[in-house]
């Protein structure tokens, strides 16, 4: 396989997760104050750092079998959750996510808050608010990376496409100053969600001992043949207008990732 | 010990998510697989798909009936 499409799926997967991000930084740096929301975000992204360094060389160490087969399994279940939260979003049963609104209830929640600070950190608050945002979404985007990367022998390709999204994200909120609501968020994660399962499927199987028919060519049926049963099960599940009250547990309803 | 429950609830809840039903399906899966290629000589590439979209329609189906 070339390494396009490997950058290219993970350029979509870590720009979905650095616009998330960019909504928490915003909200933080804006309301709050840059100086602790930047140092929020530099301690999140050195613990990002040392988890690359610690997992990184260790997961190649790995036969590739085994790793395929791990690796497979970890991104069909990572994958299979995204896509059952797009096709939930798609069919009205669980509710869009919208950047602008995210973005609305973090700042209310950081105007809310008092101000408190901790040795150099002058707003704790701002810290904590841009450190988890960056560490959650940014521990996504390092296992996407890692995954992906060490399955098809090339880091270095995987952590191209997320440094581009992570940098076109955020060159686009620097210059918006404003969180990314125009961007089709729900249908990348749906997307996202299709190319994870489908991977995940391809590379679990293979490390189970199976051999695709094509090698490496079966992917591009598998990837078709997953958004298609997404779309299927999308379109026969998709909600009624006139029936608003179809009951989804509340903690499904209200998760945003 | 109540930071190493919440590190593993973390991970849990990261990796796994809303339904771990699919979780145990898929490894079911390919654990299966492994037993038919390895012991019966089956090259089973297509049984972890079926077991996926199974999973994914009955994981969809408990969300929506709220079950």
């Amino acid at each position: 396989m070339t390494a396009l499409p490997l950058i290219l799926t993970v350029f979509v997967a870590c720009a979905v997760e650095a616009i998330e991000a960019l909504t928490i930084v915003l909200a933080a740096g804006l309301t709050r104050e840059w100086r602790s929301t930047f140092q929020g975000m530099a301690a999140a992204l050195l613990v990002l750092a040392a988890i690359v360094a610690a997992l990184g060389p260790t997961i190649t160490l790995l036969p590739l079998t085994a790793l395929r087969l791990v690796v497979g399994a970890l991104l069909a279940i990572f994958g299979l959750q995204w896509l059952r939260k797009a096709i939930l979003r798609a069919t009205g049963y669980k509710s869009l996510h919208d950047e602008a609104s995210a973005y609305l209830r973090e700042v209310a929640a950081a105007k809310a808050a008092s101000t408190s600070s901790r040795g150099r950190v002058h707003d704790w608050y701002a810290f904590t608010l841009a450190f988890k945002g960056v560490l959650l979404e940014g521990l996504e985007v390092v296992f996407i990376v890692i995954t992906f990367g060490a399955n098809q022998g090339n880091v270095g390709a995987a952590a191209i496409g997320a440094a581009v999204a992570v940098a076109v994200v955020a060159v686009t909120g620097i210059a918006v100053r404003a969180p990314l609501a125009k961007v089709p968020e729900n249908a990348m994660k749906f997307a996202v969600g299709i190319m994870l399962t489908s991977f995940g499927i391809f590379w679990g199987a293979e490390g189970a001992g199976v051999s695709w028919p094509g090698q490496d060519a079966a992917l591009l049926v598998l990837v078709p043949v997953v958004a298609l049963v997404a779309l299927c099960y999308t379109v026969l599940l998709r909600r009624p207008r006139a029936a608003p009250s179809a009951s989804v547990p509340a903690s499904e309803e209200v998760s945003s990732s | 010990m109540r930071r190493l429950r919440s590190i593993g609830a973390f991970w849990y809840d990261f990796v796994v998510g809303d339904d771990w039903r699919v979780a145990v399906v898929v490894v079911a899966a390919l654990a299966l697989t492994a037993v038919l290629v390895h012991a019966a000589g089956v090259n089973a590439w297509w049984l972890l798909p079926v077991f996926v979209f199974a999973a994914l329609g009955w994981s969809l189906r408990r969300a929506i009936s709220g079950r």
